[in-house]
This record gives structure tokens, sequence and C-alpha cells, in this order.
């Protein structure tokens, strides 16, 4: 067992890094500001292969694999979680569907444009009733000749504010459990007639991220638009939103290191009673709590990466490392701004951003709750 | 068109630290990192290549760790990477280390050479000029912009007051200050196919035909350090108190002439 | 035999350039000590009237190569010129200054002639004993006294003395197989001479060989530089403001000083987020970190963050009406009173400074 990068592995932790600190860090606090995501910052992201990481070369893909990807996500989402969510969504969540159950035909036509940087991806699961229980979903497909006529409406959809490419899923049998009357379908959001986005839903933290509902009025999609079986919309669901979970996990493990970063720099300089506050053995201790935490919740993200990229079973590992790394995100950041006194709760500095941005790693992609769910379901307790 | 970027792996100097006991460098934990004038030269020759086709070569003399700053080179969108390393090659001052390069670059081949104009380490600006001298090709050092018009280079050349546009028919060397352009990052899949791709590796067996063996290394260098050291700390300052404001602007002239200031 | 130390004399549009001036002064001293003599080497076009202003400030001789490929720099026809000096005169030194041309320039040369180089020195050395004094007194080798000590006193090399990795280094050089002993030196380091309208000296026409020929680039066109974008990151001299300049008018006078030192204005983060200055000037921890030659912190109280900004500057000025603020305990001159009668008295000072220097 060797728990060290190997040097490909950390020369692109190193291309991540640079990056987010030259070209994310200073745009960070204006974005979320503004709520908005900046488009050349997402151009750029594109540009380097960021949007294609665990993806082979063959459609247009980095050629790298989940690990690479769980490394971008923990530098990028140091200094700014919203860039985090917008690379994972398309990456996991959308990318991972079409690659793992589309046909040839469908990886060169939707993946490659998706995973070469040309056009960027969402996936429309949640619906208003229908959250961590997809019982209540509402969207339909019904048939007409050849095409699909897709009505309903999807919140929450993050990315969709830019993306081209939506993963959809939606009921094509009312009569079975949605679990089993689910359809996963790729539509095209812009240009499409009947598909409208509205405008971001206000939110406490990831705000510079894109995040809609995007209703579907009679909107018809061919044949050749249906991912995957009919019928196993909920399968597919289900095995992008375990790819997804490494992906958060890796976005909270970079939240907290990067918030902890600041309380450090900060403490380093910052004089009470005389000295810096660092010298203070409370803060010490403390700070030797909240390292061993983000190192811990780390590798149980890099051992469930490793096991999607080994084929392995890894669905209860990465719902581990998303349960273990959002809680320590929402600590950590929560000491980072108690550290940092009023300065930590004012704007100037990052960490209350931080703080606002980890909530949501407990809640999206599967609820902490959820993840127990998931976690206990795979230890034959009864 | 042929080009060939010579890179040199360098410690991030704002790093570096004298030992004040044994006046020695502290290297350890210092990052590595490819000179930024270099990096430039990097950019300049992939937009060439983008611009008229040919190819890209690095080629980096130093030790076997400085494989580092080729795969990055590589990682960036460069076609091949060359290492020049052996034992016999260190302590080569700038005249070796030109003699060194300028072999390997006899044995690769090129129509273009660009260099950075200097290393941030040691500042000497030399080594471009003096491959381009042993080579006996036309060179164009302080390159802001850079730009191919058929077999010839059309090149800003800055200097302290003016610049000079200036065209030059390759084969010819061109140094590249870092403000020539914005280096792009190496990318995810560039740095996959970095490390699927070989770096040729030369040693002095490889290149003593190519060289004059009495001429690199410290044996061969013309120049050799003599001593070195670190300059003293800061001393305490003076702060003076009750001057008119005369007295005062005339404590500062003092210094300003001392020092060299004006 | 090798024997006097030659300076390279570099001349823009037919003015010389201070730098030369300097090395002279420097030469005429390295000569005193090794009882040998300055000869300047003049190469331009039409330029020949010159030589005396060279002579007057301490060359012994003036070698003049007159040809109009040398109208503008090129490096081919200046290194062949050059060359030919060396393979003629045999000089023991050979001084450049370390400019854009001399950097150039004289790699070329030594390759050619086949000798070694010294870049950007700060300081040279002939004489053991001032060498001695020297690392005694400002480097960190004297916590090694007997490393110093130990120096062999009829050492006559030229002692070159650079700094290296970024400032945070000093190398002697030296160069004992080959001759000349080639150094670049640093504009504005040594100290100008005296000029003696008195002295006397010979000036010597060379021909070098040139042609038109020589010069194996064409240049195009020659423009001025455009005023860059400011980074003060750059500068090499910084007139910073703070708090004490009371507003966006109170950085005029700050604007004036730093224009006759070729520096730029800066500002603590007060001035920024008073709107009194751009973002792009601030220095501090959420500014830019500087660390220029000189630093002129005009009504700045050296907060933490903005300390940890230009705390490397090498030399710091701090004016201000607060002796006890913690820019003075780290200023190497503190001026407590006030700017706003302090800086422009200081910019006139230094206008009429210049005024008296002019070649």
């Amino acid at each position: 067992m060797d728990f060290k990068l190997d040097k490909a592995h950390q020369l692109q932790r190193e291309l991540f890094r640079n990056f987010a600190e030259a070209e994310i860090r200073p745009l960070a606090k204006e974005m979320d500001e503004k709520e908005a995501y900046d488009m050349d910052l997402l151009a750029k992201l594109q540009r380097y292969g960021f949007l294609g990481i665990p993806y082979s070369k063959e459609y247009g893909g980095a050629g790298s694999d989940t690990l690479a990807y769980t490394l971008c996500m923990e530098e990028v989402s140091k200094v700014d979680a919203s860039t985090g969510i917008t690379i994972s969504v398309h990456t996991s969540l959308c990318c991972s569907c079409i690659n793992n159950f589309g046909t040839e035909e469908q990886k060169q036509k939707f993946l490659r444009p998706l995973v070469d940087g040309s056009k960027v991806g969402c996936f429309g699961l949640t619906e208003t009733n229908a959250g961590s229980d997809v019982q209540g979903a509402q969207t339909t497909a019904v048939k007409d000749g050849d095409d699909w006529i897709i009505n309903g409406s999807k919140i929450f959809t993050t990315n969709s504010g830019f993306a081209d490419t939506c993963i959809l899923f939606a009921l094509t049998d009312r009569k079975v459990p949605a679990a089993k009357g689910l359809t996963a379908f790729i539509v095209d959001l812009k240009g499409t007639p009947g598909v409208t986005v509205s405008d971001n839903i206000e939110r406490m933290g990831i705000r510079a991220a894109s995040n809609c509902i995007v209703s579907y009025d009679n909107v018809r999609v061919s044949a050749d638009r249906v991912l995957g079986p009919v019928g196993r919309g909920f399968k597919i669901a289900m095995g992008a939103l375990d790819c997804g979970r490494i992906g958060i996990a890796a976005q909270a493990v970079g939240i907290a290191q990067g918030a902890l970063d600041e309380a450090i720099k900060y403490g380093k300089e910052r004089k009470q009673f005389g000295k810096p506050i660092n010298s203070f053995q409370n803060t010490q201790f403390k700070i030797a709590e909240m390292q061993t935490k983000i190192d811990a919740a780390r590798l149980l993200t890099w051992r469930a990466a490793v096991a999607e990229d080994n084929h392995e079973v890894f669905g209860p590992m990465a719902a581990m490392a998303k349960l273990f790394a959002s809680d320590v995100a929402n600590e950590v950041t929560r000491f980072a701004v108690q550290a940092m006194g009023g300065y930590g709760y004012c704007r100037e500095y990052p960490v209350e951003r931080m703080m606002r941005d980890a909530k949501i790693t407990e809640i999206y992609e599967g609820t902490s709750e959820v993840m127990k769910m998931v976690i206990s379901g795979s230890m034959k307790l009864k | 068109m042929k080009i060939v970027v010579c890179i040199k792996q360098v410690p991030d100097t704002a790093e570096v630290k004298l030992d004040p006991k044994t006046n020695t460098l502290i290297r350890e934990g210092v990052p590595s990192i490819i000179n930024h004038d270099d990096k430039a030269g990097l950019e300049a020759a992939l937009r060439l290549r983008e611009q008229c086709g040919g190819t890209v070569s690095a080629l980096c003399m130093g030790p076997p760790q400085a494989e580092g700053a080729l795969r990055e080179a590589l990682a960036m969108g460069v076609d091949e990477a060359y290492l020049l390393s052996a034992r016999e090659f260190g302590g080569s001052d700038t005249y070796a280390t030109a003699t060194i390069i300028a072999a390997a670059l006899r044995k690769i081949g090129f129509d273009l050479i660009i260099t950075g104009r200097q290393a941030i380490d040691g500042d000497t600006a030399q080594v471009g000029p003096q491959i381009a001298e042993q080579l006996h090709i036309p060179q164009v050092s302080y390159a802001e912009e850079l730009r191919a018009e058929g077999d010839s280079m059309i090149v800003k050349r800055q200097f302290e007051d003016c610049s000079h546009l200036l065209k030059v028919a390759t084969p010819c060397l061109i140094t590249a200050l870092s403000e020539l352009n914005e280096p792009r990052y190496m990318s995810v899949g560039g740095i996959v196919d970095a490390y699927e791709k070989e770096i040729t590796v030369w040693g002095f067996e490889d290149l003593k035909e190519a060289f004059n063996p009495d001429w690199i290394g410290l044996q061969g260098s013309p120049t050799n350090v003599f001593q070195s050291f670190g300059k003293q700390l800061r001393a305490p300052g003076v702060v003076l108190n009750s001057l008119s404001a005369d007295e005062a602007v005339e404590a500062i002239m003092q210094r300003l002439i001392q020092r060299h200031l004006i | 035999m090798s024997k006097d130390i030659f300076v390279v004399v570099e001349q823009r549009g037919g003015a010389v350039q201070k730098v030369s001036i300097e090395l002279i002064g420097e030469a005429s001293r390295l000569a005193a000590d090794l009882g040998e003599e300055v000869t300047a080497v003049l190469l331009g076009h039409q330029i020949a009237d010159r030589a005396q202003a060279l002579i007057q400030y301490g060359a012994s001789r003036v070698l003049v190569i007159d040809h109009p490929v040398l109208e503008h720099y090129t490096t081919e026809p200046y290194v062949k010129a050059v060359t030919h000096v060396i393979k003629t005169y045999d000089p023991n030194i050979m001084l450049f200054g370390a400019t854009s041309i001399g950097r150039d320039m004289a790699p070329r040369v030594a390759g050619r002639v086949h000798t070694g180089l010294t870049a950007d020195c700060t300081r040279l050395d002939v004489d053991v004993a001032k060498y001695q004094e020297y690392l005694r007194t400002s480097t960190s080798l004297s916590l090694q006294p007997e490393r110093i000590d130990s120096l062999d006193t009829s050492d006559r090399y030229l002692k070159m003395t650079r700094p290296a990795f970024g400032g945070n280094v000093m190398a002697t050089i030296v160069c004992r197989k080959y001759s000349p002993q080639m150094a670049t030196v640093r504009p504005g380091v040594m100290e100008m001479p005296q000029r003696d309208p008195a002295r006397t000296g010979e000036v010597v026409a060379v021909d070098a060989g040139l042609t038109m020929e020589d010069q194996n680039v064409t240049i195009l066109d020659v423009a001025g530089n455009d005023k860059k974008v400011v980074d003060i990151t750059e500068a090499k001299v910084l007139v910073s403001g703070g708090r004490g300049v009371g507003g966006p008018e109170g950085y005029e006078p700050l604007r004036a000083l730093a224009a006759e030192l070729g520096g730029e204005v800066s500002s603590s983060r007060i001035g920024v987020d008073s709107g009194w200055i751009e973002k792009n000037r601030q220095v501090g921890q959420t500014g830019k970190t500087v660390h220029p030659g000189l630093y002129i912190a005009c009504g700045i109280s050296g907060a933490i963050q903005h300390l940890a900004g230009m705390e490397d500057s090498e030399f710091i000025i701090a004016i201000n009406r607060d002796e006890t603020c913690p820019m003075m305990k780290i200023a190497d001159l503190g001026i407590v009173g006030d700017l706003k009668v302090i800086i422009p008295k200081l910019t006139e000072a230094i206008k009429a400074y210049k005024a008296g220097q002019v070649i």
C-alpha cells in the first residue's frame, strides 16, 4: 500500500493548484457577490482539460483518472467551492452517465464535445416533490411515433444557466414505482423548443455556481436521445450519484483545507495578549485536530476514487467519504471563522464564504442521512 | 520549422536562503520551477508551431531531477525532450554550459533556437549568446515580440529606452523576455501524455565527440567561484526626531547619494 | 603580457551612457592598484568628439572605432570590433556596462576570444586587503574571520563580486586561466568620477576591418518605449502613501518625487479602500509584495499586513509624525515630521542635485 501520489498525479496537482491560485482565487469573492460564474474562467477550465479529466482520449477527454479528478476538485474548492461544483456536476453526473451507459454513437456525438471542452453538461433529477425520495417524480416522457414528448420541471439543476447538454430523468411508465419507471434522456438545453431555464435560485452558499429551475413544455426529443434501456433511469441516476459523491467529498476536503490554511496564515500574524495567536497551545491543538480530520477525509476520498478507477464496488466508500468529509468541512470552516474572530466574520476574508459554501456538501447529491442509508444498506445488518 | 527551446530548472529564488554559519545555500524544501524567461520561450515556440507548423523540442541541462522541467514542457505541448546530464558537466560556467548545449544542438538539428534571456538563479544572460557564438549563428536577445515571416524571424528587441524591430534569417537564436507572452498552463491531458513519452538523456559519452572535453565542467570553465557569502543582515535603522524640514531633507539626500539611489 | 584596463563605452544616439563613466571611474581605481592604465573603447558612427570627455573622466587613451555599421547597435559588428581590439591590444581586464547592450555583446566577445565573463557585477577588487575589508564589514563572512584572513594577499587577479539567487546570495568570481578578465557591471553602482578638464590623453582611431555586410540582422524600425502598464513589483523605487497623505490630492507630491527618482507611487490599504488611488498600486497582504531598492513610506504607520508586503525592500525611509509607529522600527531611516513639507522640498533637492551631475 502506497499513500504517495505518483509523479504524474503530483504534476497534475501542481497544475490544479497553480491554476486555482492564479486564475480562480482573484475572482472568487466577486463571483460570490455577483452570484454569477465567470464565463472566461469557464472557458479556461475547458481549454486546459479540467472538464474531461477521467475520460478517455478516444473521446477527446484528458485520459486521466478519478484520482486526478479528486485532486482537481480539492485544489479548486480550496479557493472556490462554486468552481468545484461546476466541474463536478459536469464530470460526475452528466458525462459519467453517457460514458457508462451510452452507445458508441452517443459517446461520439454527445460525450466528445462535453469532455473535449466544447460543451458543458448538467443533470436533471431533483424535482420540487422528489428529492431524497425519487418516488414523487412528476416529469414524464410519452412516446409519440419514434420521438418522445417531455413535460415537467426540474429544480436545483446545477450549471443549467449555461449548460448545453442535460441528462434528464423522466417517467416513461407511471404504472410502476418511479425506481422502475424512470428513463434517462440526453436533452439539448439551448435551442430546443419548450425548454425554459429560470433565473438563478438565490442560495446561502456556492453562490457563483449556476443553479436554476428547468421547465420542459412539450419538449420533443428523438429516439437516439434515450440513454440506456427505457425504464432503467433510476439505476443510471444512482450510478452517477455514486461517482458524484467522490467529487463532493473532494470538494468538502478542499473547502476544509482552504479554510484551515487561511486560519493558519492569519494566526501567524495576528497578535493578541502580546503574541501571535498561533503560539497559544489551544490554537495549536485545535489546528492539529482539524488537520487530522481533513487528512482522514482525504484518504477516504482517495480510497473511493482508486476503487472506482480499479472498477471495484465503490458506492459505499464514496458515501463514507462524502459523509465524513462534508461533516469535516462544516466543522473546520466554523473553526476558521471562530479562530479569526471578527475578521473571520467579515467578507474581506474568505472564510465566511467557505463556511456558507460548506453547508451544501451535507445536502446535495444525497444528504448525510441518505449517505448513512447507503452505508448501512451495504453492511448486511438484517 | 524545427524549434529547440533551451530551458533551465531553477529554484524559486524568493525562497532560497543562505545558511549564515556555513555560507552555503539552503535548497531543501525549495520548489523547483521552469525559469520564467524560458517558459515564455516555450510558449513562443508553441505559438510559432501553431502558426507555421513544424516541431518543438525542449532541451535542459541539469541533474537527473531536471527531468521534472522537461515533463512540464511536454505537458505544455512540446513534441520531444532532451536532458543533458552527467557528472562531468557539473560546475560548468556559462562558457562551458554553452559548449555542452551547442554540441547537443548540433546533434539535434534546428532552424530556430529559443532560450530565456536569463535564469533567475544565476542572472547572467550569457548562455544564450554564447550558444549562438559557438554555433556561428546570429542572435537577437531581449525579444519582447516575435513572429515568423517565411524563413526569417521578425523580433521586437527591447532596450532600456527604445526598441528595434529586427529581421533575422534562420537558423538563428533568440533570447526571450518573460514579457513576450503569458505562458499557457500544462493541460491535464498533456500531463498524461508527458508521462507516456520518453525523454532522451545524453551524458558525457553521448556528446564527447561533439565538443572539446577540456572545455567543459568545473575544470574547463574559464571562471570559478572564489568566495560565496550572504549580505550582512539589515543594520538597525535610525530615527531622527525634531529636525527642521531642511535638515530632514539633508539627512535623506545624504543616504540617497551614499547608496547611489540618485 | 596582458596589460591595462579597457572600458567598452556605451553610447546611444551619440550620448555616452552614465554607466560607462562610472566604469572609467572604477577602472581608474583598479588601475592605480595594478599600476596600469585605463583605455576607453568608443564605438559608433561620428562619435569621435566624445573622446575628450572620456579622457577628462580618467581614461589615458581612447580607441575610436567609427563606422556607419555601428550607428545603431546590432550584435555582430560590435562583437567583431571589440574582438579586434582584444586581439590587437591584449587587455588585462575589460569592462562593459551590464545593460541590454553590454549583456548582449560581452558574452559573444568572451565566447569568440575564449575567456571568462562575469555578469552584472556590483563590486570589483584587485587589492586583497580592500577585498578583505569589504568581506569583514559588509558580508556574512564576517562570522568566519579565519576564512577572510587566510586569503593570499599577493593575488592580483580581478575579484568580481555579484549577487545571485535574486540577491539572496553574493558570489565572487575569478578568471585565472584566460585573458582578458571580463565583467559586465551593474549601472548605478560604481561611483561617478570627477571630471578634470585639464587631463590629457591619447586618442587613437582604430580600423577594425568592419563592412556593412557584418550586420547579419536587418533593422526594420526603431521605436521609443511606449508607456507600460504600471507594475509596482518591477519598480526600483516606490514612494508609498498611507493615511497620512490625507486624500487623493495628497498623492500628487508623492508622484512628483517618484518621477524624480525614476520610480512609482504605491499605497497602503487605506488609500485604496478610500478610493484615493487605484488598487493595482496597493502594497501588502491583500495587495502586492514588493522589494524595491528604495521604499519611502509616507504617512504609513505600518500595519503588519502592510509590512509583510514591503519589509524586504533594500532601503526603507519612513516619514511620519508618529515616532512610535511600527514602520519607524523597521525603517533604515525614520524621519519624524510633516511629509507635506518635507516631500516637496526633497523633490526640489533631488532635482537640483541631478542638474549638477549632467555629463
